[in-house]
């Protein structure tokens, strides 16, 4: 390194004359600008800006000079150096943004490659619907209870006023527990499970039973031995018909869109007293297709009406045998096959396709159904 | 129930303009279920018309038949040609004639063709033609006084009627007649109605009857005998009693039968015709005696239950009483003397009899479903008059009635009960109006605003019997449309429980790892468990069987979720799908040895917690699992990877995965257990208590369920996690740097990785953040029969940062507690 120099001439140092710095600051601007990629730009820096470049060593000149000439040569060597300096970081930002931008595009790939096929899993429609379902009432604070499939014969039938010998027994194909006389049998619907929730609580009682019920049924395309059932039942006090109505209206609504009509058809059922059936007003053509060939309907068969279930003011005969005070609470109950639902909601043509397993039909419902 | 609207007209005084549709519309309002509304002779069109064979010449033709080449006015200036193949009516007789452009049923029209060297214009009908019988031996040959020739056909033929088919509720007997549905369409359409049990059909009744006596009057509460004599068997039952009975869907068969049918299907009740000369003395109403047969008309024979209840004579059992007759006194084409049976019996007495027997008639099934217990006599009589109206004869004087129907129970309610039921307000005045179109017969007592109605319901009414029952009549016929909608609010819930919430968890973590879910049927078979080779002595075997199971072959419910999963597995492998993950969530039935009888309680009370408790005894254990099948690739080839296998590890995985769900902590060891490979099964546990197994199935299994190579298993009892599930406490989060170590240890090739990584963290403690092992290296480097082990370690203390003695330190006590515990050896040192 050397120090101020007191044996030159100052004036003799030509290294600090103003249009020599000028040119050095030129040339030094001119190999930045012409640097083409960062590396250039590098050796630019190296032969402009580093410590020996020019302008560095002018400015070890400076010490050299008299002090009144020190202020105008620092000026100026100040000046270039930090118009170079400004180049270089300018320089510098722009050829690493277009390196940047560069590699970008190299690294550009086509998106429209699959991923590995990851092995996409499902759950079964029957099992989500029942989900769903269940979720409207416990939004209601419902609550979801649940009892045995193989059940004791009588809190399947007798409990629910079907004594032995009622015909309705007879219409419900049941499947009977070896020894026959031993009274346990594959519950022929949810009923049983409202049993023993009037028998383990005492009312107000709101609740939404799911589950698996048998009859023997063989499988074909409208029928299956195995199957599914949901049934609400509520016992409260002043509990009647109208309130059936509200709550079935409010369930239809949450399941296929609101505005659509229910229909309650008188019909018999040993659990309720009065009874009827459900009718769904058709959620595809609202009832558009009754009588209008051109337009028909195959959700409901052009009937405008969907058959959708059963229910009705609990009996008070099944209030009396389930230890519920029947004259001073009333009940409504209603059930409905979680199959037929899934068959007219979502399109299912063949009863078949809910019961093989075939990875292919339960895919295509994913995780919801 | 099929009711022609022509015959509902005679009770109903319907519109001229009414439809089919429109009583069917009425009719389903008020709780009927129609199910079809047919229009019956719609088919037929064009024009068919009565005719007068003039003449005819028989020609035989060269294939053997003789036809008759005919002359036949039908109204028009000159005969028609017609050539008929049939022989059975004579020069004058009135037909049926379809002219040319005539289509009869089957959608078959006639033109004028040339067939057997004439050109035939038209055809003479028989009545399977005409869809109006099932006669096709000769052609329809009409009463003279049918008409003229020329006239329609359609009317004197009954052709065209509009039939609504009716499914009847087990409630609703009295549907099952024509007088039933009559009395509903009017009160439904607000209409007239007259009831078709006239006061003037009343027997002369008196002791001078064919004898009778019931010895069962719990069984028969009533028996009405009217006694026809010199009846004509030959006499045609007449063309609209055949039709009626036709369309109504019974098959005509003579005279005699088709009115004691026509009059089931007219008052609803049941009746039977005995020829007289074929009874020995008194009929007896009794129980059936043991070893007593009987044979029915269906050719049958029977042996009688003593519980059976029976129609007898001096020869022995003659009916089966209110299901079917015997062969015996069956009326038959020479019986001219008819004692005509109108009796009601017992509804389950019949309901048990039809089921032992395994027969189902038209009479049983309006016994079961209750009769009128007050029209036997009138019923008896109708048949008695409409049979000597046809084949001539007289009604004997002196008709016997035993017995008197049991008297009508009365109900009595508040006023206001059929509102509270509905919902709405409904005055006690439509109440009363209402219950009285039913039939019932009302009191009124009490003040107004709190009257009091005492009911008597009509003697067809038996379903009629509590309060509810009565206020379902008023509310139907007021319609269901007019009560209104009204949520009712309930109280806070709380929202699923625990396991409820676990399954779905559970049912979403397994789909979002790739299974799909399946919902297998329960029913299995012993070839089941020899498939999985479970041992004689596995609690497996020990399955429920059905006592009416739908195959042989699969009587047993399930003990497992294998055999499901595994035949699902089958299925999609046989539809070109091998690389499966499957789960199932679902119960399986595990018998209680020694399970009592499920006891049979009584209803009208509540039953006591120790009859709740015997009631559940009898149930086998129904434990929730959750099992998973896995076959072929757990991934296939793709463009980044190539084809990974299932193997024996996912189905450990997917036990992990169940675990994870349900925030319990899973340990695996080594375990031999059918149906899996008994080198690669691993025995799951949760708290030290067996949940499970997981594994690769044994090559036999696979191979008996036809499934690919290799195929691995899950089975879970996911109610035993519940026992394990605890709220989280939550982790304390060090913000301080962590220190890692990697160790690579020797240990006998038998030595579970479980078990050394238990030792790492066992000997470290609190400052282990994690172990992974990320290598396991056998072969030359090191000794025969050892593995090398290499794990990551991962320190972390809560308060500082860990200086580099207290890692090693924690390292090597880690080491330490792993060579105490499996003899491992660091390697390298």
């Amino acid at each position: 390194m050397s120090g101020p120099n007191t044996n030159y001439d100052p004036v003799e140092v030509t290294p600090l004359h103003a249009d020599e710095v000028a040119r050095m600051r030129d040339e030094a601007l001119a190999a930045i600008a012409a640097a083409a990629d960062l590396d250039e730009l590098r050796s630019a820096r190296l032969a402009h800006a580093g410590d020996r470049s020019p302008l560095a060593l002018a400015n070890r000149e400076i010490g050299a000079l008299p002090p009144q000439a020190r202020k105008d040569a620092g000026m100026r060597i100040g000046a270039a150096r930090r118009a170079v300096n400004d180049a270089l970081a300018a320089r510098q930002a722009e050829l690493e943004a277009e390196r940047e931008a560069r590699i970008l595009v190299e690294e550009a790939v086509d998106v429209t490659v699959p991923w590995d096929v990851e092995p996409r899993g499902a759950r079964h429609p029957l099992t989500t619907i029942q989900e769903r379902i269940a979720d409207v009432f416990v939004a209601m604070g419902w609550e979801v209870a649940e009892g045995p499939e193989a059940e004791a014969e009588w809190l399947n039938f007798d409990a629910l006023n079907i004594p032995p010998d009622h015909p309705a027994r007879t219409t419900m194909d049941t499947f009977f527990v070896a020894p026959e006389d031993n009274g346990v049998v594959l519950r022929t619907h949810t009923s049983p499970a409202q049993a023993r929730t009037m028998l383990s609580r005492k009312p107000p009682i709101y609740v939404i039973c799911p589950g698996r019920v048998y009859r023997t049924d063989e499988l074909d395309a409208t029928h299956t031995p195995v199957f599914h059932q949901v049934e609400g039942l509520v016992v409260d006090e002043g509990i009647t018909l109208a309130h059936l109505k509200g709550t079935l209206d409010h369930f239809a609504a949450a399941m296929f869109g609101p505005g659509l009509k229910t229909r309650l058809r008188p019909y018999y059922f040993p659990f309720t007293e009065p009874s009827a059936e459900l009718d769904l007003q058709c959620f595809v053509c609202r009832g558009e297709s009754v009588g209008n060939p051109d337009r028909p309907c195959r959700t409901c068969g052009s009937e405008g009406w969907i058959e959708w279930g059963g229910c009705g003011v609990v009996n008070p005969r099944v209030l009396t045998a389930c230890g519920v005070d029947a004259e001073r609470y009333s009940g409504f109950a209603f059930g409905m096959g979680i199959e037929r639902t899934l068959m007219f909601r979502n399109g299912v043509e063949d009863m078949r396709d809910m019961v093989e397993g075939d990875v292919r039909f339960t895919r295509a419902f994913g995780w919801e159904s | 129930m099929r009711v022609p609207i022509s015959w509902l007209r005679e009770y109903v005084d319907l519109p001229a303009s009414i439809t089919g549709r429109e009583v069917a519309d009425a009719l389903i309002r008020v709780g009927l279920e129609v199910e079809t509304v047919e229009s019956v002779g719609a088919d037929v069109k064009g024009p068919l018309m009565l005719g007068r064979v003039l003449e005819f010449v028989e020609e035989p033709q060269k294939n053997g038949k003789t036809i008759r080449w005919c002359q036949v006015d039908v109204g028009a200036a000159e005969p028609r040609g017609i050539v008929c193949g049939a022989r059975n009516f004579a020069v004058g007789d009135l037909v049926v004639v379809a002219l040319p452009g005539t289509t009869l049923p089957g959608d078959f029209t006639i033109t004028a063709r040339k067939t057997y060297g004439h050109v035939s214009d038209g055809m003479i009908c028989s009545t399977r033609e005409l869809g109006v019988g099932d006669d096709h031996d000769g052609i329809l040959v009409l009463d003279p006084s049918d008409g003229t020739p020329g006239d329609d056909a359609a009317p004197v033929l009954h052709l065209r009627d509009e039939v609504l088919d009716i499914a009847v509720t087990p409630d609703r007997g009295y549907t099952m007649s024509v007088r039933g549905i009559a009395r509903e369409a009017a009160t439904a359409l607000g209409l007239a109605f007259s009831d078709p049990v006239k006061p003037e059909l009343a027997p002369n009744v008196s002791d001078k009857g064919y004898p009778v006596r019931v010895d069962d009057t719990a069984g028969c509460a009533v028996f009405a005998a009217v006694t026809v004599e010199g009846f004509d068997p030959a006499a045609p039952s007449p063309r609209w009693l055949q039709r009626r009975v036709q369309l109504a869907g019974m098959r005509p068969i003579s005279a005699a039968v088709d009115v004691t049918n026509y009059v089931m299907l007219e008052f609803g009740q049941p009746i039977h015709g005995y020829d007289r000369s074929r009874l020995a003395g008194p009929i007896v109403v009794r129980r059936a005696e043991p070893g007593e047969k009987l044979q029915t008309l269906d050719g049958a024979t029977r042996e009688l239950d003593p519980e059976d209840l029976l129609i007898t004579d001096d020869s022995g059992p003659i009916g089966l009483a209110g299901v079917m007759g015997g062969a015996t006194t069956e009326l038959s084409d020479t019986t001219t003397d008819v004692v005509i049976e109108a009796a009601h019996f017992d509804a389950v007495v019949i309901a048990r009899t039809s089921r032992r027997h395994k027969l189902s008639s038209e009479a049983s099934k309006r016994f079961e479903r209750g009769v009128d217990t007050a029209i036997q006599g009138y019923a008896a009589q109708r048949v008695a008059e409409l049979l000597v109206s046809i084949g001539g004869g007289r009604i004997l004087d002196g008709a016997t009635l035993i017995g008197t129907p049991p008297p009508a129970p009365q109900i009595t309610i508040p006023a206001d009960h059929a509102a509270r039921v509905a919902g709405y307000p409904i005055p006690v005045e439509v109440f009363v109006r209402r219950l009285e179109e039913v039939g019932c017969v009302v009191e009124t007592r009490g003040e107004a605003g709190a009257e009091r109605l005492t009911v008597t319901p009509p003697s067809w009414r038996p379903d009629l019997a509590d309060p509810n029952d009565l206020a379902e009549e008023v509310i139907r016929l007021e319609g269901y449309d007019t009560v209104p909608s009204v949520l009712p609010v309930a109280p806070p819930g709380r929202g699923l429980t625990s396991d409820q919430r676990l399954r779905r968890t559970v049912g979403r973590v397994l789909a979002g790892a790739g299974y799909v879910e399946v919902l297998a049927y329960p029913f299995v078979g012993e070839a089941d468990f020899d498939r999985l080779r479970l041992p004689a002595d596995d609690p497996r075997r020990q399955a429920l069987r059905l006592a009416n199971p739908l195959s042989e072959e699969e009587p047993l419910l399930r003990t497992t979720l294998l055999p499901g999963l595994l035949a699902i597995a089958r299925r999609n492998v046989g539809r070109g799908f091998t690389d499966l993950a499957l789960f199932e969530l679902g119960v399986v039935f595990r018998p209680r040895p020694d399970a009592p009888a499920a006891p049979r309680l009584p209803v009208d009370r509540r039953p006591s917690e120790e009859e709740i408790a015997a009631l559940d005894a009898a149930l086998p254990d129904q434990p929730r699992r959750v099992g998973v099948v896995l076959t072929g690739d757990r991934q296939p080839a793709g463009w980044q990877s190539t084809a990974r296998s299932a193997t024996w590890a996912d189905a450990i995985q997917a036990a992990r995965i169940v675990a994870e769900a349900a925030g319990v902590e899973l340990s695996v060891r080594a375990d031999e257990h059918a149906p899996w490979h008994p080198g690669r099964c691993a025995a799951l546990l949760v708290d030290g208590r067996l949940v499970g197994h997981a594994g690769e199935l044994h090559p036999k299994v696979v191979e008996a369920y036809g499934l690919p190579p290799r195929a691995a298993a899950m089975e879970l009892q996911l109610d035993r996690l519940e026992a394990s599930m605890r709220p989280v406490s939550a982790p304390q989060v060090s913000t301080y740097p962590p220190a890692k170590e990697d160790v690579a240890l020797i240990v006998d090739a038998a030595v579970p990785v479980a078990d050394v990584e238990a030792a790492l963290r066992d000997g470290v403690g609190d400052l282990l953040e994690s172990v992974r092992l990320f290598d396991v290296y056998t072969g030359a480097q090191i000794e025969a029969g050892t593995k090398s082990l290499a794990f990551a370690l991962r320190f972390r203390a809560p308060d500082r940062t860990l200086t580099d003695a207290e890692v090693s330190a924690a390292k090597q006590a880690a080491v330490d507690e792993a060579a105490r515990r499996t003899h491992a050896v660091q390697r390298g040192t």
